[in-house]
């Protein structure tokens, strides 16, 4: 049966299971927007194609599924750029379909022409210039292929519109059904060496201060449940880093919390005395070691990961196990419950206790409010956490409010928290909820903004009104780009440069009405959970919470950039005199 | 000049599809990788093209170039060939000067490389000379005294030896 680009291109769509594209039509998507109107996907018009890429990483965040985003040439392919990067540091399965000039005109600086395919190489696991309509079928069955499976990333498939115009005899071929994938380059390695799944059980079997290191691979690996069987057999503590928040119940006795720059002490301590590190779908980030040199000097690793790049990139691996982190842990119980059977680890009870006794004595703290300053954030963060459900996604932007939303939510549940940790991208709360909530509509989504963030991509609320979903913001408005402000204050002599923002401008609460939205303005502490409460009982368009939070606050714990984890800075009231 | 880099060389065999060069190229200068040399032509096989890259040793371990080369999808292969297990090659294009009075003596240095004369005009002559890497350089050195007006190195090519495939 004779078929076209456009309408190959959403038969694809579907047979990969796409339920939402997020996108914003032009000039040379046009022709494949046509017979979007007769296809089963429903289609989210956003205001700005980076939130378009933003809601799809919201929504495979949460829901596990490749995010797919739809837009034209040019410059809606350049607003891409910035969810591409982000979904490729953060390994995020998305798929990308930008439209392209006529092929006649390609390298001919077209209107809304760029090279797309050469911009975003460097920001995708890997790209695809359609040259043929015929070729469409197969490229998107791979495109999906190469985004979920190894390490998840971000695909891009360029198609020049004469390929999808039903009018462009070009357009015109022989309809198939896409069997199988003919990428001799790409065969990720899922199933672990089981030569290497005994040389890490015989080093946790002689270990007397393991931890295990947790990172993103877990929830992409949709290993939390194995984590949590393996942690509990061995009992051993667990950290748990930004982008595995959730990926281990906070609430569990061995759990740490987040290790890193803002990580809480014990994680922090635990990862520096250990003799051991587990690493289980971790990369050992800059953020997580500090300065290298000084990180966990004693510790022998075990590394874990479907990317063999990531092995000895950083860090010297003493055993290094390619593979998908859910399988290696399932073998690592076995070779572990063979061990056991005939030998004894040592008595690690000291380690134990020194590990709970920093949990008591450096428990994540902040000053009391006091009459005459702004809303303390982490308050508000905490009366969040306990006013709305304990499967409740929580979406964040980058800065003070991320670490704090990272450090005071309790995650009791995986996928529950999404935000961008590796390319650390500026308003990605807004459009990251909204994806979420249209992944799973059934559950509360809460963004936790900044101030300096929510003006980079509130516009897309529109998007949420219009489109059913409900999603609540709390602003932590402290009237600074806040983290920039704190490292001015710390390390640049309280020199502040170009970091004041400006906390009633725009006024927040008229700005969340005009685009629809139920605003609130909280002022002090006692405002703070009726607001709150109001918000929860919205659920027929977005809520934005203007919190007006205390500006010199400071997110402590810190290790400062270029210092060894051992040098962290604790809470004033917890430094020892 | 090349010969005295640390190197490694690495034969990779890839997809032939547009903008592959460009994957390896810019994957190289993006993670701070250093090509001493690169050469790429179409195989035996028309689906897929052969690149031997030289690669400095120092700028960045050769596990980690592997293994991010290995990333590309069009990538498929990719071995480290020790020069003891590997062939290589390199030409050599020259156009050097021929001042009144050195034609013997330029002859004469042609004659020892074994090199071969493409091409020759008033005062000049152009050369060339197929070798591994090290006699590629000492022909080089060798035609310096003369006058080098023009040079083109191709770059290395390496096969694994035959008794090690």
């Amino acid at each position: 049966m004779q078929t076209n680009g456009g309408k190959a291109l959403m038969k694809s769509l579907e047979a990969e299971g796409v339920e939402i594209l997020f996108g914003l039509p032009g000039g040379a998507i046009l022709p494949a927007y046509d017979p979007l109107i007769d296809s089963s996907m429903r289609h989210i018009l956003v205001r700005h194609e980076q939130g378009a890429g933003h809601m799809a990483e919201g929504y495979a965040h949460a829901t596990g599924k490749p995010g797919v985003a739809m837009v034209t040439s040019g410059p809606a392919a350049t607003n891409m750029v910035t969810p591409l990067a982000d979904a490729m540091l953060d390994s995020v399965p998305l798929v990308c379909i930008t439209g392209q000039v006529a092929s006649g005109a390609i390298g001919s600086d077209a209107f809304q022409e760029c090279d797309t395919t050469g911009i975003t190489m460097a920001v995708t696991k890997h790209n695809f210039l359609v040259s043929e309509a015929s070729e469409i079928p197969q490229v998107i069955h791979d495109a999906f292929h190469i985004a979920t499976t190894g390490r998840p990333g971000p695909v891009l498939v360029d198609i020049p519109k004469d390929l999808v115009d039903p009018n462009n005899p070009a357009s015109q071929f022989e309809d198939y059904e896409p069997s199988g994938h003919n990428l001799p380059g790409y065969n990720p390695i899922i199933d672990p060496d089981p030569e290497r799944i005994r040389e890490a059980a015989e080093l946790i079997l002689q270990s007397e201060r393991p931890i295990i290191y947790s990172g993103g691979g877990i929830l992409k690996a949709r290993a939390a449940s194995q984590l949590r069987e393996l942690a509990e057999m061995l009992d051993i503590h667990v950290v748990t880093t930004l982008m595995n928040r959730g990926g281990f119940p906070d609430d569990h006795p061995l759990a740490l919390g987040m290790p890193g720059m803002h990580g809480n002490y014990t994680a922090v301590t635990a990862l520096q005395e250990a003799d051991l590190l587990i690493t289980l779908g971790a990369r050992f980030d800059d953020r997580v070691t500090g300065r290298l040199d000084g990180f966990a000097p004693d510790a022998k690793i075990i590394h874990a990961d479907i990317d063999p790049a990531e092995f000895n990139k950083v860090r010297f691996a003493d055993v290094a196990i390619q593979g998908d982190v859910g399988k290696t842990i399932n073998e690592l119980l076995n070779a572990l419950n063979q061990l056991h059977e005939t030998r004894q680890h040592p008595d690690r009870s000291e380690w134990k206790s020194t590990v709970s006794g920093w949990k008591e004595r450096f428990p994540l703290v902040y000053d009391e409010w006091e009459l005459g300053e702004g809303l303390k954030p982490q308050y508000v963060i905490e009366q969040l956490r306990d006013l709305t459900p304990d499967d409740t996604i929580v979406a964040s932007g980058v800065g003070q409010h991320q670490m704090w939303a990272s450090q005071f939510w309790h995650f009791n549940h995986p996928y529950t928290w999404i935000n961008s940790g590796g390319l650390g991208t500026m308003g990605f709360a807004v459009p990251a909820a909204i994806g979420a909530k249209a992944g799973v509509p059934d559950r509360m989504v809460w963004a936790i903004d900044g101030d300096g963030c929510f003006q980079m991509t509130n516009q897309e609320l529109v998007t949420a009104r219009i489109e059913n979903l409900p999603v609540k913001i709390a602003i932590l408005n402290n009237g600074y780009l806040g983290m920039v402000r704190q490292w001015q204050e710390l390390f640049y002599d309280e020199r502040y440069s170009e970091v004041h923002l400006q906390p009633d401008l725009p006024d927040y609460k008229m700005l969340a009405e005009s685009m629809g939205c139920v605003g609130i303005r909280v002022e002090s502490p006692e405002e703070v959970q009726p607001a709150i409460e109001e918000a929860n009982e919205v659920d027929d368009r977005p809520v934005v919470i203007d919190f007006r939070t205390e500006a010199s606050e400071n997110v402590y714990p810190m290790v400062p950039a270029g210092k060894s984890n051992s040098d962290v800075i604790v809470h004033p009231s917890q430094e020892t005199p | 000049m090349t010969s005295s880099t640390p190197s490694h060389t690495l034969v990779v065999r890839v997809e032939n599809k547009p903008g592959v060069l460009a994957r390896v190229a810019g994957l190289f200068a993006r993670r701070g990788f250093n090509i001493v040399s690169l050469a790429v032509a179409p195989t035996e096989n028309v689906l897929f093209s052969r690149l031997t890259i030289v690669v400095d040793a120092e700028s960045a371990p050769i596990e980690q170039v592997v293994k991010q080369l290995d990333k590309l999808i069009n990538v498929v292969e990719i071995q480290e060939l020790a020069p003891t297990e590997s062939v290589t090659r390199e030409l050599i294009l020259a156009t050097v000067q021929v001042n009144d009075g050195q034609e013997d003596r330029i002859m004469k240095n042609i004659e020892n490389f074994e090199a071969n004369i493409l091409n020759v005009g008033p005062q000049r002559i152009m050369v060339s000379l197929s070798g591994d890497v090290d006699q590629v350089d000492k022909f080089e050195a060798s035609l310096e005294e003369f006058g080098i007006m023009e040079i083109q190195r191709t770059g290395t090519i390496a096969l694994p030896s035959i008794s090690n495939s």
